[in-house]
């Protein structure tokens, strides 16, 4: 397989990223050309992603563990069966195996060798997911990049993180937090966030600026 | 292949830089990119093993320096022009000039959509017993072969336990190459994070990876 990207002339009148986009316009045109893909199609791709995916899927599946027993031991016993069982969030993959924080041990989720990530649980994977200094420090250093985010575990907790090297997908269920007795799934939705689902941050707590 | 892409341990690359309020895509050509990958795969012109491949094998100072869709869209050109969609002359020129390549699954339409919203499947039935029970002392082998694995090299030649099955899957090491789906039994596989990283490693660290059974003996 020949490597041979360094054939086009760089004019110092355009960026890296302009010429870049010329590109995949030029590909876009081929593909178009030659008859193997509709350009509405891509479009409606690019609009599923924009609207259907995204954290608030993976959100509503930890706050309904968090409020229902029952579905939590099934979610830890098959993450993709469970998700299923729910209309609202069903388009799951199979193989999600989800993971539970505990005050022992705290799980976190990279992907070393791409970026491997829950899209439909939490939509397309942020650029310091996909970023070198995440792929390479995580499963090395994980307390120096949680300092990064600002996050800092007790000295003693386990941490355990999930090299996601197969079509197995990884979501962490992070421990609920305290002072939301009573609170309605939806409520503790909007405490989930992204990164308390990848193991690189923390639900929001009640009463917190968000 | 031992690329700059199995960056499990290496350093040097500085802290993590997350990006509050971080859009979905910085550039409208990224999501072209995502499209035209997702689509391309959709109507069968490669597998998703494959795309990872040439992702890996762009030049070392290529994959460093290029944004992650960059990699996809330089990946994903090289495997059109290798797959025969498209030629050289053709990229040069921005426009068709040879007759189409039939693609196995046809033209990617809008009723396509649908299906690439959820992942593909990847497991198989099994042919034979799995080797490995729950709790099982594995060693990772010391495997360096060129072309696609996902054996990351940070754990070759170290010693781990079996704590999952997740049932016979799609090799990816014989998927890419166009070798077949071969069906391997995947496990994870959990290590301590001293036995990778010596004695100044977090005792509190363990790691674990998901191993097809070709890349386990056992320990």
């Amino acid at each position: 397989m020949s490597q041979d990207h360094d054939h086009h002339h760089h004019d110092h009148d355009h960026s890296e990223l302009s010429e870049t986009e010329l590109r995949v316009r030029a590909l876009e045109t081929i593909l178009t050309e030659k008859g193997y893909v509709e350009p509405a199609a891509l479009d409606a791709i690019i609009q599923a992603y924009e609207t259907k995916i995204g954290p608030h899927n993976g959100a509503r599946v930890v706050a309904k563990a968090w409020t229902d027993l029952a579905f939590k031991t099934a979610l830890l016993q098959d993450g993709s069966k469970a998700i299923g069982t729910l209309g609202h969030v069903s388009r799951v993959g199979d193989h999600l195996v989800v993971v539970e924080n505990t005050p022992e041990r705290h799980n976190m989720v990279v992907c070393t060798l791409c970026s491997c990530y829950p899209w439909e649980m939490l939509g397309l994977p942020p650029v310091w997911y996909k970023a070198a200094p995440y792929r390479s420090r995580a499963v090395k250093d994980p307390r120096g990049v949680l300092a990064d985010f600002g996050v800092a575990l007790p000295k003693d907790t386990e941490i355990r993180v999930w090299d996601s090297t197969a079509e197995t997908r990884f979501l962490v269920l992070p421990m609920r937090p305290a002072g939301t007795e009573g609170w309605s799934e939806e409520q503790l939705a909007e405490l989930v966030t992204r990164d308390s689902m990848i193991g690189t941050g923390f639900p929001k707590t009640p009463g917190a600026p968000s | 292949m031992n690329g700059v892409h199995d960056m499990g341990g290496m350093d040097g690359f500085g802290k993590v830089e997350p990006e509050p309020n971080e859009p979905m895509f910085h550039e409208e050509w990224e999501s072209r990119v995502l499209a035209m990958v997702r689509a391309m795969g959709a109507a069968g012109a490669f597998n998703i093993d494959t795309s990872r491949f040439y992702r890996e094998t762009l030049p070392p100072h290529v994959y460093l320096s290029s944004s992650y869709y960059k990699k996809w869209f330089l990946g994903l050109e090289e495997m059109l022009i290798d797959k025969g969609y498209l030629t050289r002359e053709e990229v040069a020129a921005g426009h068709a000039m040879q007759p189409a390549k039939a693609l196995k699954h046809g033209k990617f339409d809008r009723a396509n959509v649908e299906r690439v919203m959820v992942r593909g499947k990847f497991g198989r039935p099994a042919s034979a017993p799995a080797k490995f029970n729950i709790g099982d002392r594995v060693r990772a082998r010391n495997i360096h072969p060129a072309t696609h694995t996902r054996l990351p090299r940070y754990v070759r030649g170290h010693v781990g336990v079996v704590e999952l099955n997740h049932g016979c899957h799609v090799f990816p090491d014989t998927a890419a190459m166009e070798r077949g789906e071969n069906p391997q039994w995947l496990y994870t596989v959990v290590f301590e994070g001293r036995d990778l990283w010596g004695e100044d490693g977090d005792p509190t660290l363990k790691v674990s990876i998901d191993a097809f059974e070709p890349y386990l003996d056992p320990a």
